[in-house]
């Protein structure tokens, strides 16, 4: 637990890096970033609450084997995609073209269709469950084992 | 984009600097804070050549999350 300067910052700031790291990951197929980045940069919003807050007081709140379902679940969706276009090839891109995620994207300079790209979308959000989970277990275990509390395997 | 060949003389410069008090710092908490700017100086680096997504990850992984480790590892061993 930190002073009251830094709680008050810790609860203006990290709903915007939330935010922002959503937006990241929904993004991710036609701005810089996706799955990887946005998921980090979630993670550091949880690792500023754990700094902030203490991992005593995040602990009755997040538990690791929340984070641990998340983080499987995340691998889960992005192999199931993967398998899910197996009637092709595997990682076929089975959604583009059909209602789900729409349309194939414009060739050339354009100014960026959100509703495009099939598989994609999917597979960045799988890909941000899974990072965001495993960077946020790290960070939350590491501050428990450092303030000396039993962490469960 | 267009102007920033100055910019790649005094970044790489300041990357160095912050290396140095890295490494000279005596106390770690200072050591570790030196390193989260150079992490910056190198995600504004990777910007500036064009690669905002490795950007992204350097200010993401390198200056919050190994920051943060490494400032609660700091905490639980003792000053002398």
């Amino acid at each position: 637990m930190m002073s009251k300067i830094v709680r008050t910052m810790c609860n203006i700031l990290v709903p915007l890096i939330f935010v922002f790291g959503l937006y990241v990951i929904m993004h991710g197929h036609i701005t810089p970033g996706g799955g990887f980045q946005g998921g980090a940069v979630f993670a550091s919003g949880v690792a500023f609450i754990i700094v902030a807050f203490g991992s005593a007081n995040v602990q009755k709140r997040l538990k690791e084997h929340h984070l641990s379902v998340l983080e499987s679940g995340g691998g889960l969706i992005f192999i199931g995609l993967a398998f899910g276009g197996l009637a092709t090839i595997f990682f076929f891109n089975f959604l583009v073209g059909s209602p789900i995620f729409g349309h194939i994207p414009p060739s050339g300079a354009n100014p960026g269709d959100l509703w495009t790209g099939g598989v994609i979308p999917l597979m960045n959000i799988g890909v941000g469950l899974k990072v965001l989970a495993g960077l946020s277990a790290i960070v939350l275990v590491m501050a428990l084992v450092s303030s000396g509390i039993e962490v469960e395997e | 984009m267009t102007d920033s060949g100055i910019l790649h003389v005094i970044i790489p410069v300041l990357i160095v600097t912050c290396a140095v008090f890295v490494a000279r710092f005596k106390d770690l908490i200072y050591a570790a804070l030196a390193l989260a700017g150079l992490s910056l100086l190198l995600a504004l680096e990777f910007y500036l050549l064009q690669a905002p997504d490795v950007a992204i990850a350097e200010a993401a992984i390198g200056a919050a999350i190994t920051i943060a480790i490494f400032v609660l590892a700091i905490r639980s061993t003792r000053r002398t």
